[in-house]
């Protein structure tokens, strides 16, 4: 499943990343996961406050970092 | 851990209203017996209680747990509350409305709407997008980082409700005033272009059905993130703060940060800006210096100077903003915080 981060780069993007990484090695899940860190690439998806999850082109998550639950969920049902 | 946390976290879920009541009784009982408890807490100490090492440690071990139960009760709660505003709710509320009341409804939606500082620009573009007048755009971006419950939850811990209401509507203040006044200045010419170029979009949004357990969950999360972040500043600021109480000498301060030098407040605005702190680690400093014979004024300036105004900021807004546009920006909120500074010290 293609999972892409949008995230101008603060902490809060970087922990997103990292944390939907672990699960996925964890539940041994393949992903292809893709940070966006361009701002005009960024508002293409209509997210105003990142960190934002995009998964399969489809926007699931914004503004924060996600909970462990949210990411299983997203992983369980690819 | 998981296991363990698990079922406490799905009680309140199911029984929100039986949690939110204990909680609350329970907040109230713990903050009663906290000055009692610093108190015998120095008198069990080898310390005497009315030496410089008595103070500072009283006003430490009072002052931590006060502050640390009031921003825990206060982030809760704002966090309940946050969940009713997200950014995009609010852009639908300010979408299309004329300058003048608008910005005093963006300001006040700038304490209330949750936003992490780097979402900052993405949220200055989905504004400008959806048609919200470039002025109703700044008085929220200036409110929402001026007015935050840390630094409302702080004032109010140490220096009672009269300063944090004065903070509180200072802060609007300038929010409203500067930002119509870059309303008026019609500068929608200094957006960087691709910006002004983007398309138009509709500021619909979808009303998630949020159930009073999930608004709770939002609050604890709210807790987890916001004082595990910054209780270590406050640890700091108190201890820094509690030497000062404890060792400086009384109107030591007052020379150079007191109301009879008229030049301490555009100093206090020139050293606050590039400092980048946050309201934690400065309030719990700037209560000492008051104590100290700083002018409360001059104090005030320097707060917002360097809450409002921080340099990593103006260079991420560099990426959507012209230079133009962003030396107005800090000119008319610095020129905001002088005159807060001046008619404080006047007035006081």
């Amino acid at each position: 499943m293609d999972i892409k981060v949008l995230g101008t780069g603060c902490a809060n993007c970087k922990a997103t990343i990292a944390l939907i990484d672990q699960i996925a090695q964890a539940k041994g899940v393949t992903v292809k996961l893709e940070k966006m860190e361009e701002l005009r690439d960024i508002m293409a998806y209509g997210v105003m406050s990142t960190p934002g999850v995009v998964i399969n082109g489809k926007v699931v998550h914004a503004g924060g970092i996600p909970s462990r639950d949210k990411i299983e969920h997203w992983l369980a049902a690819a | 851990m998981t296991t363990l946390s698990a079922p406490l976290k799905s009680w309140p879920s199911r029984q929100p209203i039986v949690f939110l009541i204990l909680a609350a009784v329970a907040w109230l009982a713990l903050y009663q017996t906290l000055n009692p408890a610093a108190e015998a807490l120095v008198a069990a100490l080898p310390v005497d209680r009315a030496s410089h090492l008595g103070g500072a440690l009283q006003f430490f071990l009072y002052d931590t747990p006060k502050v640390l139960l009031l921003l825990t009760g206060v982030v809760f709660v704002m966090g309940m509350i946050n969940s009713y505003f997200t950014p995009e709710r609010t852009r639908a509320l300010l979408a299309g409305r004329s300058e003048g009341a608008a910005n005093v409804m963006a300001a006040s939606l700038g304490i209330v709407t949750p936003f992490c500082s780097c979402s900052a620009v993405p949220l200055f573009i989905g504004f400008v997008q959806a048609g919200v007048p470039l002025g109703v755009t700044f008085s929220f971006l200036i409110s929402a980082p001026m007015v935050n419950e840390v630094a409302l939850t702080l004032l109010f811990g140490m220096f009672g409700w009269k300063i944090a209401l004065l903070y509180l509507g200072l802060g609007l203040g300038v929010a409203i005033v500067a930002g119509w006044v870059i309303g008026r200045l019609k500068m929608e010419a200094y957006l960087e272009d691709w910006v002004r170029d983007m398309p138009k979009m509709s500021a619909e949004f979808e009303a998630t059905g949020m159930t009073l357990g999930d608004r709770i969950e939002g609050g604890f999360s709210a807790v987890r993130e916001i004082v595990g972040k910054v209780w270590p500043y406050i640890l700091g600021g108190i201890a820094l703060g509690a030497l000062i109480h404890g060792y400086v000498p009384q109107d030591f301060l007052a020379s150079f940060m007191g109301r009879d030098a008229w030049w301490s407040v555009p100093l206090a605005v020139v050293i606050g800006v590039p400092m980048y702190t946050n309201a934690a680690g400065v309030i719990p400093i700037v209560q000492a210096l008051l104590a100290k014979g700083a002018a409360l004024g001059t104090v005030l300036a320097f707060m917002m100077s360097v809450i409002a105004l921080s340099l990593p900021e103006m260079i991420i807004l560099r990426k959507v903003l012209k230079v133009r546009l962003i030396a107005t920006f800090v000119a008319v909120v610095a020129s905001g915080i002088l005159l807060v500074g001046f008619v404080f010290n006047a007035v006081l």
